[in-house]
């Protein structure tokens, strides 16, 4: 289970960027803590700013449109990785902190076989000699599970599935054994038997070498299955933060509570009927709404939703909070959360 | 809802007749780009849809339910077999004897972005339909449209934006809108809501349900997730690798879903519960290459109940109890 030091801090977190039509603030003061050995899920709808969070976090956004909060920091062993120069950051991005990213073709590069790929990762950030490094490669491959991997090493990546390009994309972000991985949308392109392979080998992974994972998805069942504790986001801000468990059980904004309500649920939802879909669409971050960005989609919004930004306020009831153990903290922006059940 | 939907439908007689489809795409190569090889896209798929009916196809990519969608509406062209709609062989007909058929079915594509014309308004791209197909005249075709837009729930001032200007949701009710602007008994549904985030999901899933009821549509529904076939159909086909494995009502389809795969469809969906993690992976392995079928049973690669005859004889699609089909030797009942 979770240490109690976080291996990761993200405070306040604001990342704009310049466009055209002036700046857009596309994540807006967004704090948490990543402890190692748990997955963080984050989850939301497309735009909320999952991905610009965790692109933040290696800094991988295009450095010359983007401009972060003069008070946010991202703290990672005892460094804001906000303020380090950009090969001081080559050698945290791959090395002590890991990607996968949603689309494996287009993460691995067609020209090279996956050997060269894994090679290069290797080369970079270990000092092994070349035919270690090929051990290394081939172990790593039989690590994900690649069938064959002596002979795998040596194809392309269109001689591959998507499964098993999704497998050699996971083998590079951990050949150098990274504290975190960071896992955007891993298994959205695949399909839901390759899927939960996949899911099944990230937990494996995670078991072996304590990895803490932070795993992206839109897909509220990923989250069920594969996470510890869960951050839901909404243009930009997080709404809801918890323990999985409490989420889904126990879920106290309206926007969570909305989301878990309108996927068809086998034998709850009745066949056939009209789901309770959240009417309006995510506003735009050009053109947010005053007070709670939520307000205007919300069944529960009274005047000061409309006027005042609720503040993100842990409303835990469980016994060890009191320890200051915050990964069972339950933390919700909301002036009028859903009543808590007691569980 | 007193009666299930399937039986109220059993007398109604089928809008659309699919006998023995097939579907080959060659694969050209070599010197002279000769035929190399042959993916076996659609392999003798036979089924009814009934009037009012909604039937769902669902399997994994590569298993052929969009080009089965495609050969019905003749996107493509069959490599044998039939399609009757209505009564009418329409497998052969010619460009210009096909028009007012196609009039009558619709397709509804999974990405808004790429279906709908960019540099054209929402009303051009109504009006040159509705001018094709001569639904309405001139003078009336303003009013149809606004009617057309608040139907699929639009504003009638969207009517002069282009596509770029809409959410995904919303562009998605463009496709649909565009569809059912001429009048349309029969609807195939390409992966309507894949694109779309969960919330609008929900909304396009409710707006087909009620456009559905409202003008008696016909509908073929096309998707991978089982979760929005189990929940919107009345039927199903669960295809894989160009063959229909299981054909059944969607009711309760945990309890009632008889073939392997089917079973481990159903048990590699995530469960929306923390409490239920079970053991996630049930089926190993991929699925094969279409261009080289396994020669008996196309699941038998990744079957946990395969037995030797299952390597050389590809099963039948059998009728079972339930208005239940199944290909599997080893499914008894």
């Amino acid at each position: 289970m979770a240490e109690p030091s976080p291996i990761l801090q993200v405070r306040n977190l604001q990342t704009s960027f310049k466009t055209d039509r002036g700046m857009v603030t596309a994540v807006d003061g967004v704090s948490f803590d990543l402890f190692s050995g748990e997955t963080l899920g984050v989850v939301g709808e497309s735009g909320c700013g999952k991905t610009v969070t965790n692109k933040s976090i290696i800094r991988l956004l295009p450095e010359h449109v983007t401009r972060y909060g003069d008070d946010s920091r991202i703290l990672f062993k005892d460094r804001n990785l906000l303020t380090l120069t950009e090969s001081q950051m080559r050698d945290v991005r791959g090395n002590e902190i890991g990607m996968i990213f949603q689309e494996p073709m287009t993460a691995l590069n067609p020209v090279f076989t996956i050997g060269w790929q894994i090679d290069e990762a290797l080369k970079y950030h270990t000092k092994l000699n070349r035919p270690e490094r090929r051990d290394k490669a081939i172990e790593m491959l039989r690590l994900v599970e690649m069938p064959n991997p002596g002979k795998r090493i040596d194809e392309y990546p269109h001689q591959l599935s998507g499964g098993m390009r999704q497998r050699v994309v996971i083998a590079i972000a951990l050949c150098c054994n990274p504290e975190v991985l960071i896992a955007d949308e891993p298994t959205t392109a695949l399909d839901v038997t390759i899927q939960s392979q996949i899911l099944r080998l990230m937990d494996k992974l995670k078991e072996e070498t304590g990895t803490a994972i932070i795993l992206i998805t839109h897909d509220l069942g990923v989250v069920a299955q594969a996470c510890d504790r869960v951050i839901v986001m909404y243009a930009g801000q997080i709404v809801e933060i918890a323990p999985v468990r409490d989420l889904f059980h126990n879920p106290r904004h309206p926007y969570t509570r909305a989301l878990l309500d309108s996927m068809p649920k086998p034998g709850i939802t009745g066949h056939q009927e009209r789901l309770p879909a959240i009417e309006g669409t995510v506003p735009s971050l050009f053109n947010l709404p005053s007070g709670c960005r939520f307000h205007d989609r919300c069944q529960r919004a009274k005047s000061d939703c409309k006027e005042t930004l609720p503040a993100l306020v842990s409303i835990t009831e469980n016994e060890h909070a009191a320890d200051g153990d915050q990964t069972v903290q339950h933390g919700v922006r909301c002036f009028y959360p859903l009543e808590g059940v007691k569980s | 809802m007193s009666q299930p939907k399937s039986e109220q439908y059993e007398s109604s007689k089928p809008l659309v007749k699919v006998k023995n489809l097939v579907k080959h795409f060659p694969k050209r190569g070599g010197v002279f780009n000769q035929v190399i090889a042959k993916v076996h896209a659609v392999n003798d798929v036979s089924f009814e849809i009934r009037k009012g009916e909604t039937l769902g196809v669902v399997g994994e990519s590569g298993c052929g339910k969009s080009t089965l969608g495609k050969a019905i509406i003749r996107l493509h062209d069959p490599t044998s077999g039939r399609v009757i709609f209505d009564g009418v062989d329409i497998t052969h007909l010619s460009r210009s004897r096909l028009r007012p058929i196609r009039r009558r079915m619709q397709m509804i594509f999974q990405d808004p972005n790429s279906s709908l014309n960019p540099r054209m308004t929402v009303e051009a791209t109504l009006r040159e339909v509705i001018r094709l197909h001569k639904i309405v005249s001139e003078s009336e075709m303003r009013s149809y449209i606004d009617g057309l837009l608040t139907k699929v729930g639009l504003r009638v001032d969207d009517r002069g934006k282009y596509p770029h200007e809409f959410s995904g949701g919303q562009k998605q009710r463009i496709g649909i809108a565009r569809a059912l602007a001429v009048k349309p008994e029969f609807i195939i549904a390409d992966e309507p809501v894949s694109a779309l985030d969960v919330s609008i999901q929900a909304q396009v899933l409710n707006l087909l349900m009620d456009l559905k009821d409202e003008l008696k549509l016909t509908l073929l529904f096309v998707s991978h997730d089982l979760k929005v076939i189990d929940h919107f159909c009345d039927r199903m086909l669960v295809m894989y690798l160009g063959n229909v494995v299981e054909e059944m009502p969607c009711q309760d389809i945990h309890a009632t879903a008889k073939h392997p795969y089917t079973k481990a469809l159903l048990a590699s969906n995530p469960i929306t519960d923390p409490d239920q993690r079970g053991e996630l992976v049930v089926l190993e392995g991929e699925v094969p290459s279409p261009y080289d079928p396994p020669a008996g049973c196309p699941f038998v690669t990744r079957c946990p109940i395969a037995t030797d005859r299952c390597k050389t004889e590809n099963p039948p699609l059998e009728d079972r109890a339930g208005n239940h089909r199944v290909a599997c030797w080893e499914v008894k009942e």
